[in-house]
Formats: C-alpha cells, sequence, structure tokens
C-alpha cells in the first residue's frame, strides 16, 4: 500500500533549518542600505520612467530578501513556493490586465484628438 | 537519534508516532502523523493566506496604478505633502521590527527562552513606534486640511488638480490605514504570544507558531517597502 503520508526521518530534509544569525544581520544592513539608496535617487531627477524604475527595482530587491531569508522561503518546500510564485503570478495578472485596459482606452483617445485637432506625430 | 546539544535539554524525537506523544507536551494535534508534518502543514497554511493578503493589498495597488497612470501630476502634488523623514524613519523602524522578529524566531529555533521573550517584546515596541509616529503623520495631515471627505481643502494645489490630489490622499489614507490596521493586529498577536513564550511554550519542537506568526510580520514589513517609495518619494528631484 503506498504510503499516504510523510513521516520518516529524512523525509523533511528542511524543516529544521535555522538560519544563521550573520545571515540575518546581513540582510538586515542590506535593506537599510537600499532605503537609503531608494531615498537618495528619489532626489535626482533621471528622466522620464527612470525614477519610478530604480525606485521599484530596490523594492523588490528589499521584498526578494525579506521572503527568502527572513521568511525561510530559501529553505522552504516547492508547495510554500508555489504559494509565492502563484501570489505573484496573480498580483502581476491584475495589475498587468488592469493597467493595459486603462492604457488602451487613453492612448488611442489622445491620438484621435491629436489627429482631429490636425497635430502629427 | 543523534543526540541534541541544544539547550533545551532533552532529546525529544519529532519524527515517531503514538508511543512517543506525550514527549511533546500536547502540542502535536491527533490529526498529524508527526510535529514535521504538523509544522509543514500550518506553514503551508499560512503561506495561503499571506497569498490572499498580497490579493487583498493587490487590489489597493491596482487602484493606484490606474489614478497615477491617468494624473501623474496630481500624484506628484499629493506626494510632495508627506513628510518624507518620518516616512524615511518609520521605514528604518519597520526593518527593524523585522530584524527583531526574524531574531525571535531564530530564538524559538534553538531553546532560547528568555531571548525569544526578549525580541518579542523588542518587536512589539518597535511596532507601537511605528504607530506613533503614523498617528502624528495623520495628526499634521488634519491639521493642514488634507483629510478628504473630512476637510480637504483644494485651495493648497493648482485650478484643476485639487480634486485629483484628493484621490490621491484617498489612496494614502486607505493603503496607510489598512497596513497600520495589520500592524495593530500584530501587536494584539503578540501580546498574546509574549506571556507564552516567558511561560516557556515555545520550544525547539514547537517553534512553528513563532515561525507562523514572522511570516505574517515580515509580509506587513513588505507592503510598508512598497508603500514609502510609492507615497512618499514621488517627484522629490
Amino acid at each position: 500500500m503506498p504510503r499516504l503520508h510523510l513521516d520518516k526521518p529524512g523525509d523533511y530534509p528542511l524543516a529544521h533549518k535555522v538560519i544563521p544569525v550573520s545571515t540575518y544581520l546581513a540582510v538586515f544592513s542590506a535593506l537599510l542600505v537600499l532605503t537609503a539608496l531608494t531615498v537618495f535617487v528619489a532626489f535626482h531627477h533621471l528622466g522620464d520612467p527612470w525614477n519610478d524604475v530604480v525606485a521599484i527595482t530596490i523594492a523588490l530587491t528589499k521584498a526578494t530578501l525579506v521572503v527568502l531569508f527572513f521568511m525561510h522561503v530559501k529553505y522552504s518546500t516547492a508547495m510554500v513556493r508555489l504559494c509565492v510564485v502563484a501570489a505573484i503570478l496573480f498580483l502581476l495578472t491584475i495589475f498587468g490586465i488592469t493597467w493595459s485596459d486603462y492604457w488602451a482606452r487613453r492612448v488611442p483617445a489622445i491620438r484621435v484628438q491629436q489627429t482631429t485637432y490636425g497635430v502629427r506625430e | 537519534m543523534a543526540a541534541d546539544a541544544r539547550p533545551h535539554g532533552g532529546i525529544v524525537p519529532s519524527d515517531t508516532h503514538a508511543p512517543d506523544a506525550h514527549a511533546h507536551a500536547g502540542v502535536l494535534q491527533h490529526h498529524f502523523d508527526s510535529l514535521d508534518q504538523q509544522r509543514d502543514a500550518s506553514t503551508l497554511g499560512m503561506w495561503a493566506f499571506v497569498a490572499q493578503e498580497a490579493m487583498f493589498f493587490g487590489g489597493l495597488f491596482t487602484a493606484y496604478l490606474v489614478y497615477r497612470f491617468l494624473y501623474p501630476q496630481a500624484f506628484h502634488l499629493g506626494s510632495h505633502q508627506l513628510n518624507i523623514l518620518l516616512g524615511g524613519i518609520n521605514t528604518a523602524v519597520l526593518i527593524t521590527s523585522s530584524l527583531t522578529m526574524a531574531m525571535a524566531v531564530w530564538s524559538a529555533q534553538t531553546g532560547r527562552r528568555k531571548l525569544l521573550t526578549s525580541f518579542l517584546v523588542l518587536t512589539l515596541l518597535l511596532g507601537t513606534v511605528f504607530l506613533v509616529i503614523k498617528y502624528f503623520e495623520y495628526a499634521e495631515k488634519f491639521h493642514h486640511g488634507l483629510v478628504p471627505g473630512y476637510n480637504f481643502n483644494q485651495a493648497h494645489f493648482p485650478a484643476g488638480e485639487g480634486g485629483h490630489v484628493q484621490l490621491f490622499f484617498c489612496l494614502y489614507f486607505a493603503m496607510t490605514g489598512m497596513h497600520a490596521i495589520h500592524m495593530i493586529i500584530g501587536a494584539g498577536i503578540l501580546l498574546v504570544y509574549i506571556p507564552l513564550a516567558a511561560k516557556g511554550k515555545f520550544t525547539v519542537e514547537y517553534a512553528h507558531p513563532v515561525e507562523l506568526f514572522g511570516l505574517y510580520w515580515h509580509f506587513v514589513d513588505i507592503v510598508w517597502i512598497f508603500l514609502f517609495p510609492l507615497l512618499y518619494l514621488l517627484g522629490r528631484y
């Protein structure tokens, strides 16, 4: 009969992984440095989309560090990782589909207006 | 089984069945075969909860995305009204509270009862500092007539932008307010955990309640990691 449960020693190789204090301190330092960096960059004009690109990239980096180390996902089971990836994919779906809808309604409207008033790209 | 030299003292098999159940001091629920299985199941359950929390905040972030796209100028004007110093300090406070929470988990996993209690107390204190600073920020907004639906003064802003700046402040209060409610709930759970930790309820074998609360606390930290640049740092150059 197949085993329905994981219940033998070694079935949970990741269960007792303790992340060392040095790793936590390194992640903490990186988070503080990245916070200072995002404030610093915000006060410099980088041209239209680039301030946002840098701010979001830094925030994503910080979030990734928190998820992997503070939330132990680097050492988690496949099911937990599936959960994390699913959340990210669904978020991207919400953002992507909603934003593209607003974008697609707005940008062509501006083009029509410009053409009507004789403005050409 | 290898002897466990960690400070909790005894060797407690965490991968065996009923004969050793008494060794788990009543923390192994009857529907699980082992503490490891129980830990895995509850961790997955907590992650499912965290994922749906991400969806919940995702709705607010989507609203932000849409209105920022439609009214970029008004969002810059609104953002300039926020206190970047208090927001920055709060970011540092929250990151530090995440470190103390991570250290609380480490203390639980290595069986250090007093350290665990201290780190939970520190996390609670830092969370409270965050909320107090947030209170002063909100008070400032009430004072300056920036609260939508209560005393929002459109005359502060160029003609035609006031209404859209009000929209920015709706999102500001909804997003930081929801975040603050999560912080208050977290602080409430800490108030329950601290006496339990002091009594020695959490052991090396039964560290996962602390780990699971850590997941929640870090998630709330991540929300703020995105809120800070998106609300406070627009067009500061």
